[in-house]
């Protein structure tokens, strides 16, 4: 088995508090992997150290075999990982068209380009609509990215992550504050993934990952505490103790 | 999945409207560039709008596209301003155009070397630190008299004619319509760079740098970068001021000065380019004709102005101007002409 995303007794200490405990982590390639935990369990700061937002105490992440622990969050968006955030980071003065467009000339490695017009170079535009299409963000790509029904600024997120054309791409509660009516497009989206990406999901809603992941991994207090099939996972009456059931009671 | 033809053409033209040349900004430039020949009377105070508005360009492409605040930019200005003086002084390099490009590439050097003080930190920290860049540099200007001359001014610097043919007259002709061409040039040049690639990836890190780094861009190396081309600029603009005046002083390293030229970018709205050049327009008339009314109170109207600016524009300093803006683009009749055609076509 080939291994996309690798982490090895990852670490991180704020003070006295440890976020990330010893956290040994192994997404393989192509999978649809999802970090469940209750509240506070830490998901988000693996996600943030795994993209270089933060600096781990201890510990190496290991990107396709390579180790990208000390390396900047640009470096690492270069090398094929990319992320969305729970609470959307967009450009919010650019449209949605300007946003993709950046995104897909940055991977390309022309974001220095300073002489170019913006939109010189068709095929960078092209793919850009390509994508908006995909992500039924057409209609609205001409509009100020603050002004969008906050679905679409969802989905907007997704799409950015994707324009970078990622190998591995983390999903931090993709689904979070989207309204019921909105929702089936973002389900849509991320069930319409290319197979290629590896793909790791934050989720707390159990339905999308029981409907999406092939893969699950529990953190509690920082901690791996159990990695193995939905099915498996479903049953296990320690996961239940600890989340499932508060959410039962919760 | 692909895109339709139509779907394409949409976006490409949509991209390409960002850089587009709009009616009123051909009238503007016509009606700066008409006062060589309408306006002979006024070339000494446009000669002043024209520098003036070179600077506030500078400081508009830190401010308005990359959002670094400063209250220090004089140091550039000061510092091209003194390098021309020197340069036309001890005949170093003798031809004005050739100097002030000199005066720039100075300006720019310290620029990147102090551009690493201003990528951390919030908006007050920049203040501070560039403000503190400034005050370090015009007291070296000072301690070092035998070189700047000290709080004498630099004296004795002799101006040559331009390209070795356009002697600078006491009336300004000369002076006026080679700032103009020189603000010309590099308002094309800045304007061609905001509507870049590169452009827009200063917005989108001015807008949030979380998101910027999480698409591949290196934060600093782009912040680097535009407070270094734009260090020029202003390096050119204080240059520009040294040969039209023959003459440098401290206060081209200020406090006063770095405050006013916020103050003209604000006055004329940041993030549009034509904000510093509107700016400076404005400020130099009040100056001017508010010094003649009440020579001794003329700051308080400059004061008032800036306060009701600041409180009609609700969105912060950047956008007042947005409405007035907006209003200009109803006006073009190709926006309006592709509106017409988008409704038809539905």
């Amino acid at each position: 088995m080939t291994l996309a995303l690798e982490t090895i007794d990852l670490e991180k200490r704020f003070g006295g508090i440890i976020a990330t405990n010893k956290v040994s982590l192994r997404v393989e390639k192509g999978a649809r992997h999802a970090l469940i935990g209750p509240n506070g369990a830490g998901k988000t700061t693996v996600i943030n150290l795994l993209t270089g937002m933060l600096a781990p105490s201890a510990g190496t992440i290991l990107l396709d075999g390579e180790n990208i622990t000390t390396l900047k969050a640009h470096k690492r968006a270069l090398m094929g990982m990319t992320r969305t955030f729970q609470i959307n980071q967009l450009f919010a003065d650019l449209s949605p068209l300007e946003t993709i467009g950046l995104a897909v000339s940055e991977r390309r490695g022309q974001g220095l380009d300073w002489l170019r017009v913006v939109g010189g170079k068709p095929d960078l535009v092209t793919e850009a609509a390509d994508i908006l299409e995909q992500f039924q963000l057409t209609d609205v790509m001409d509009e100020r990215t603050a002004v969008l029904p906050y679905g679409k600024q969802r989905l907007l997120e997704i799409a950015v992550a994707i324009a970078g054309r990622p190998r591995v791409l983390l999903l931090d509660e993709p689904a979070a504050g989207v309204p019921e009516d909105e929702r089936h497009e973002i389900l849509a989206a991320i069930a319409a993934l290319p197979k290629d990406v590896t793909v790791l999901l934050i989720e707390h809603d159990m339905d999308l990952v029981f409907s999406f992941a092939d893969r699950i991994s529990v953190l509690v207090n920082g901690a791996l505490f159990v990695e193995d099939t939905p099915e498996a996972v479903a049953r296990d009456p320690r996961v239940k103790a600890v989340y499932l059931g508060e959410e039962a009671h919760g | 999945m692909t895109a339709s033809r139509s779907l394409i053409a949409r976006a490409q033209d949509s991209v390409a409207a960002r850089a587009r040349w709009h009616p009123l900004e051909f009238v503007f430039w016509l009606v700066a560039f008409g006062a060589i020949w309408f306006a002979p009377g006024y070339h000494l105070i446009l000669t002043e709008v024209a520098w003036l508005g070179l600077f506030a360009l500078s400081l508009d492409l830190i401010l308005g596209y990359a959002g670094i605040i400063s209250l220090g930019h004089a140091a550039f200005f000061g510092f091209g301003a003194y390098v021309a003086g020197l340069l036309a002084k001890h005949e170093l390099v003798t031809e004005p155009a050739l100097a002030l490009i000199v005066s720039g590439f100075a300006a720019m050097l310290l620029g990147f070397a102090t551009s690493f003080l201003v990528l951390r930190g919030s908006d007050l920290t920049r203040l501070m630190v560039t403000l503190g860049v400034a005050l370090v540099l015009r007291e070296m200007a000072n301690r070092f008299d035998w070189l700047t001359g000290g709080a004498d001014g630099l004296q004795g610097v002799t101006m040559q004619p331009v390209l070795g043919h356009f002697r600078f007259d006491l009336y300004a002709h000369t002076a006026y319509t080679y700032c103009l061409v020189v603000l010309f040039v590099l308002f094309l040049l800045a304007r061609r760079v905001v509507n870049s690639p590169f452009g827009l990836s200063l917005l989108a890190v001015k807008g949030n740098p979380l998101r910027a780094s999480a698409l591949g861009i290196s934060v600093s190396t782009r912040l680097v970068a535009i407070y270094t081309f734009a260090a020029f600029y202003a390096g050119v603009a204080g240059a520009l001021l040294t040969q039209t005046t023959a003459f440098a002083s401290l206060d081209v390293l200020s406090f006063d000065r770095s405050a006013d030229l916020l103050l003209v970018l604000i006055i004329g709205g940041a993030g549009y380019l034509y904000g510093g050049l509107i700016g400076a327009v404005v400020f130099k008339l009040m100056q001017n004709y508010l010094a003649l009314l009440t020579p001794q109170y003329w700051p308080f109207w400059i004061g008032l102005v800036l306060v009701v600016l600041v409180l009609v524009g609700r969105d912060r300093m950047t956008s007042w101007t947005l409405p007035i803006r907006r209003l200009a683009a109803k006006l073009d009749w190709r926006t309006t002409a592709k509106a017409a055609d988008a409704a038809e076509g539905h």
